[in-house]
């Protein structure tokens, strides 16, 4: 069985989303979903394990050998992108607050169950696929099920929010299936290692330029890069908070590494950075959002969105990892991707936990409550230290890596940009903490159940532990920047 | 003077004579184009839709309770999930018998051939079967808007 580790991780999930809908019943299809997203975790683990020791594992699905079959290929990116999505899905799924502020009606929840599986299958199967079509069918199995999941949101915002997603999102799709489609109809493969192959005698063909524009435009829509993210404010403010935790800490990190992917292994970062000079057009847009991101959730009066916007801040450094092009700087990018899953995962489920306990998700709801929930209000505090990047916290390993990677590169500028963004990650961060410890309380509350504090507090207990322990998440994502960049350890 | 109210479509005696004629065929097409489907066009997508037609035909002539008293809805839902259910267990299947996910050539012990004849076999069913079942909620969801 285990040679098939690779194809079942996704298969699991994909069938386990259907048995939802034979169970029926709310309690035993949150069992079954937890246990399927543990057992995915297992298999990312044993897969991440499998490759660091042994080196890239391909599957043949259906016994048709890459190029003409699809080919499931799994390198150090892929396995590490693997285990922070199913760790997210693992604390999420079990969590107490799952089904808060959802507008679920009556004995609908398994559907509400089934989607988050084919979002996780989805998910799962961008990353682990080595065909570029099969990629475009995961993305639009993800973004169906994530239109679902936000629109359950308890306001009737959701679903004009999950609609303006909907929209964006297949213009996303469609632009990355045109850009597809270019490609195989000059080269006539779909495999990601196929196409390296073939393209650099084609790279001045117009229509190779024309599909790689329309990849890069789509997968920046799919991860809101900065002028393309108007979605994702909408989306995450509106949809269930543990929904907006499970998407803000996985989809847009599945993206990235969608783009990394097309830039780095099909592409090929001579063509992309030396010939096409991309840096120079993703650098300023990177920094823009940095900037234009932490400075909007300066100003929001809702949790939610004040998280979304900090997200899109977030996604701002990891493509400025992405123009470094060098180790340093995607070991940065990506080792962000692990820990800004774990500090969005862990802040969107303690808002989660504030609706819970107040209802509402605007800032003034947690005015207060510093002492009637300590430990919610604690984990947002830990939580919005690692966004600023405090020592001891996983967000400063990933902006020291940043730093020193401009620096490298000689980008003296965009290093003090960084700091500089991060000090207004400081006001906002500060907002929460004085909301919290030095407001009138509104709402008389108690502590939410362990249910719901622990599985917050194992996301952000986390972003202390990779704060300080730093082999694992660092060790993964140089090794990852290392297969990108197709360097041999 | 007062105005006659618009007859309903079951009052039609041509539409419900018709229907009654067509639906058993229209049925009947959607299973040829579903198991002919590997020698000839066709398949479990077009099947299912057709097979789904007859249902919405029936729906439309005779009423959404009278469809909704054939195929409730729970079925219609369970139908969905169990479709899907036999596409990726047949790809388990294959796993289980030693071969890739997906692999029919296993199904088979004697001859490879056979295996692929059968696997695509099972599997365009589940896919007729989901593509129907989903045809129908989709019926309903619209049909019953406004009415719950």
């Amino acid at each position: 069985m285990s040679e098939h580790l690779s194809a079942l991780i996704v298969v699991l999930p994909l069938l386990a989303a259907p048995v939802c809908l034979l169970l029926r019943q709310t309690r035993m299809v949150r069992a079954w979903t937890s246990i399927v997203a543990w057992a995915c975790l297992c298999m990312a683990l044993t897969l991440l394990e499998r490759v660091h020791t042994g080196g890239v594992i391909t599957y043949a699905m259906g016994g048709w050998d890459p190029p003409l079959g699809i080919e499931y290929r799994l390198d150090a990116l892929n396995a590490y992108l693997l285990v922070i999505v199913t760790a997210i899905a693992s604390v999420v799924f079990p969590s107490g607050v799952i089904l808060t502020d959802t507008s679920l009606p009556e004995g609908k929840a398994h559907l509400y169950f089934a989607a988050l599986l084919l979002c996780l299958a989805g998910l799962l199967g961008i990353t682990s696929t080595g065909d570029l079509f099969n990629v475009f069918v995961f993305v639009e199995i993800t973004s169906l099920s994530s239109y679902t999941l936000i629109s359950l949101g308890k306001n009737r915002q959701a679903l004009t929010a999950a609609f303006s997603y909907l929209v964006m999102g297949t213009i996303g799709g469609t632009f990355l299936l045109v850009g597809i489609g270019f490609l195989y109809q000059v080269t006539g493969t779909l495999n990601m290692n196929d196409l390296a192959l073939r393209l650099p005698e084609l790279l001045g063909s117009r229509t190779i330029l024309a599909g790689f524009a329309f990849l890069m435009v789509g997968g920046s829509i799919k991860l809101a890069v900065f002028p393309l993210h108007q979605w994702l404010p909408n989306a995450y403010t509106h949809a269930p908070a543990a929904v907006s935790a499970f998407i803000a800490a996985t989809a847009t990190k599945v993206s990235y590494y969608l783009l990394a992917r097309i830039i780095f292994t099909v592409f090929g970062a001579a063509f992309v950075f030396d010939a096409l000079h991309l840096h120079w057009l993703l650098m300023p847009l990177a920094i823009a959002a940095m900037f234009a991101g932490s400075l909007a959730a300066v100003f929001q009066t809702d949790l939610k969105r004040l998280l979304a916007y900090s997200s899109i801040a977030q996604i701002g450094y990891m493509t400025l990892g992405l123009c470094m092009a060098s180790e340093t700087g995607l070991t940065g990018g990506i080792v962000h991707l692990f820990n800004h899953a774990l500090m969005k995962g862990g802040l969107f489920l303690a808002v989660a936990c504030v609706v819970m306990r107040t209802g509402s998700s605007s800032v003034n709801a947690i005015s207060g409550l510093g002492r009637k929930m300590p430990l919610t209000m604690a984990a947002i505090v830990v939580g919005g230290l690692s966004l600023i990047g405090v020592p001891g916290t996983a967000g400063f390993i990933s902006k020291w890596y940043l730093v020193v990677g401009a620096l490298e590169r000689g980008w003296y500028a965009v290093s003090v940009l960084i700091l500089l963004s991060s000090l207004i990650a400081v006001v906002y961060v500060w907002r929460l903490v004085e909301t919290a410890f030095f407001g009138v309380p509104e709402h008389e509350v108690c502590e939410v159940p362990w249910t719901s504090w622990l599985p917050t507090w194992i996301l952000i207990g986390a972003t202390l532990v990779f704060g300080i322990w730093t082999d694992v998440t660092v060790g993964g994502a140089s090794a990852a920047a290392r297969a990108l960049l197709g360097v041999t350890p | 003077m007062s105005i006659k109210p618009p007859m309903r479509m079951r009052e039609k005696v041509l539409l419900r004579v018709a229907s009654k004629a067509f639906i058993p065929l229209i049925l009947l097409f959607a299973l040829y184009v579903q198991f002919h489907g590997d020698f000839g066009p066709g398949g479990g997508f077009q099947a299912g839709v057709i097979f789904a037609a007859g249902f919405v035909l029936f729906g439309l002539i005779f009423g959404l309770e009278a469809l909704q008293q054939v195929v409730p809805w729970s079925i219609v839902e369970r139908a969905v999930a169990l479709g899907l259910l036999v596409y990726g267990g047949v790809g388990v299947s294959c796993i289980l018998r030693g071969g890739r996910f997906l692999d029919y050539g296993v199904l088979d012990h004697h001859s490879p051939m056979h295996g692929q004849h059968l696997g695509i076999l099972i599997i365009e069913l589940g896919v007729g079967l989901t593509v129907a079942a989903t045809m129908l909620a989709i019926f309903y969801a619209m049909a019953g808007r406004g009415r719950a």
